[in-house]
């Protein structure tokens, strides 16, 4: 198994025992094995790599083959409890169309990514260059990342879009940050929902 | 991890039945055989049996060699053996030639009980769900409550799906490769032009050619190329074999010109030696019957409700036969179910025969796959 997140802390206190949970991006399915260790959910992870589609199959973990950015055409309305996407939002180019199919095929949408607005890579982008940190381990020519965000842009995309932020939870590096989290947090974790 | 080792040399097994078959078509067996082949051993709990079930073409030799024919290898050798993705190290796998088949379970080229004759056209048609039953009543025979798995190709992947259905307690994991939950109606019609070729040979005799002492072999052929177009990919025929031309220039005749009408012909011609018309026909209609959501009205997950068993679901991106489409459906229905389920599709140029190869990536999610059972 690779390394634990500090964000999938956070997403287990939102899952609820028994749930029906997407991971979608789900890696080699640690997260998936862990929620269905201590949640005992119904987990089905969604993923595009074949290596990493074997790694989940190795790790005793359902997954889907599929390609996100065509959307979660095939999977019903309403039929999870909680969809999750940890640390991949950043990754993917159709942003609105994925938060949208997240919050129809689930009552919840869970989402982290690396806030670009972290002082750390602010600093960086003052020295001129390109911040590289934990949240964001890539050099700028071999980044999966395709959308560079902050959390003051996450905010606004999910206003303009009525996706309702139901709780959000942002860490330096592991640390729970109270205040100015567009300065001091490197990842935030948001729990959306349909607002109304 | 050991290098990948064959079976070795294997020997076919028979069994008799005696309790009537009640089949899907109205039809009653009586009587009949079932030739079966098995590699590795039977643990003592009888928990690490898997069923490999075959295809249209295919047979109960699924894997190894025979002691008087070193190169019969099994049709999915590469599948089967110690260090294999499928371990008979871990695993007792069984194979089994369908009713109807030409391979000696009874079928068409097999003596009648009643008569005493061959049946020819006169036996039964038989369904996939007919072919479970037939394989369950196996299972009982060799002691074998539940299977840790049941896995097959194409056709043999509806066999694995239709175990799920009608035996949720009797199988515990199963593979669905390159199938579908039925036959679109392009694919139907593949069938209806091959069953053509073979009913309209003059040496067909309503399926009574064995009485005349001749066989359809023309309509055979062109059945297995039209067939054969259907399993490889544009993609894959235009790299193997473009067009080009076996004399190098147009002879502007009817002989073999372009280098894919030989190949066509040469697999037609080979199939047709050794293959049955009659089991061509009823192992195709067996195809086309496929729908287990029929009595659904059509809602494929109320049909798959009843399956309890751990899905694995592979497609290859360019089977065009039984497209990803197909699997996928197979995939949501068991998803609306909450089943445990996991779909790969795999890049694989070589169209719907790609099942058969050993393709890196497939063999490699197979393994997991298998490993993943405890038995």
């Amino acid at each position: 198994m690779t390394s634990y997140r500090y964000d999938y802390d956070v997403i287990t206190q939102w899952i609820e025992p028994g749930e029906k949970v997407l991971d979608l991006g789900c890696g080699d399915g640690e997260l998936l094995r862990h929620l269905m260790d201590v949640r005992q959910v119904q987990g089905y992870g969604v993923e595009n790599d074949p290596d990493k589609l074997l790694a989940s199959v190795n790790n005793g973990v359902n997954v889907i083959q599929m390609d996100l950015e065509k959307g979660l055409v095939g999977l019903e309305d309403g039929f999870f409890d909680h969809v999750i996407m940890s640390l991949s939002l950043q990754a993917m180019h159709n942003t609105l169309g994925i938060l949208a199919e997240m919050l129809r095929v689930g009552r919840e949408a869970v989402v982290s990514f690396p806030n670009f607005g972290y002082w750390r890579h602010r600093q960086s982008i003052l020295n001129g260059r390109m911040p590289v940190s934990e949240s964001l381990p890539h050099q700028w020519f071999n980044t999966p990342n395709v959308r560079f965000f902050t959390i003051a842009d996450f905010d606004a995309l999910c206003e303009m879009n009525g996706i309702a932020v139901r709780e959000r939870l942002a860490f330096d590096e592991g640390k729970l940050v109270l205040d100015e989290a567009n300065f001091l947090a490197s990842v935030a974790v948001y729990r959306l929902g349909r607002n109304g | 991890m050991i290098a990948p080792q064959s079976v070795g040399v294997v020997v076919p097994q028979r069994a008799e039945f005696t309790t009537p078959l009640a089949l899907r078509s109205g039809g009653t067996l009586n009587n009949y055989h079932l030739v079966y082949e098995t590699y590795g051993t039977l643990n003592a709990d009888r928990s690490n049996a898997v069923l490999v079930c075959h295809a249209l073409s295919g047979s109960h030799h699924v894997a190894g060699t025979y002691a008087d024919a070193p190169h019969n290898v099994g049709w999915w050798d590469n599948l089967i053996g110690p260090g294999k993705p499928l371990d008979t190290r871990k695993f007792f796998v069984i194979g089994v030639n369908n009713l109807g088949g030409c391979y000696g379970s009874s079928g068409p080229n097999q003596i009648n009980p009643a008569t005493g004759k061959l049946w020819g056209a006169d036996f039964p048609f038989v369904t996939v769900e007919d072919w479970v039953e037939s394989q369950a009543r196996l299972a009982d025979r060799l002691g074998i409550e539940r299977f840790a798995a049941v896995v097959g190709g194409s056709l043999g992947g509806m066999q694995a799906m239709s175990w799920a259905l009608q035996y949720p307690d009797r199988v515990g994991h199963v593979a669905v490769i390159a199938a579908a939950p039925k036959l679109t109606a392009q694919n139907i019609a593949f069938n209806e032009v091959a069953r053509q070729a073979i009913l309209s040979d003059p040496e067909f005799h309503g399926g009574h050619y064995y009485a005349h002492g001749v066989v359809p072999t023309r309509g055979l052929k062109l059945a297995r190329m039209v067939g054969h177009i259907t399993y490889l990919s544009d993609d894959s025929m235009a790299e193997k074999f473009g067009r080009s031309l076996r004399h190098g220039r147009n002879t502007y005749s009817y002989d073999v010109e372009f280098e894919i009408e030989s190949y066509l012909r040469y697999q037609g011609d080979k199939f047709a030696g050794y293959f049955d018309a009659n089991t061509y026909l009823l192992t195709t209609k067996a195809l086309d019957y496929f729908d287990p959501a029929f009595e659904y009205g059509g809602h494929l997950p109320a049909a798959l409700a009843r399956a309890s068993a751990d899905f694995l679901v592979i497609s290859f991106t360019t089977d065009w036969r039984f497209s990803p489409e197909r699997s996928r459906e197979i995939v949501y229905a068991l998803l609306h179910n909450k089943r445990n389920v996991s779909y790969a599709e795999i890049d694989c140029p070589a169209g719907h025969d790609s099942f058969l190869l050993d393709e890196t990536r497939y063999h490699k999610l197979l393994s997991a796959w298998f490993d993943r059972i405890e038995v």
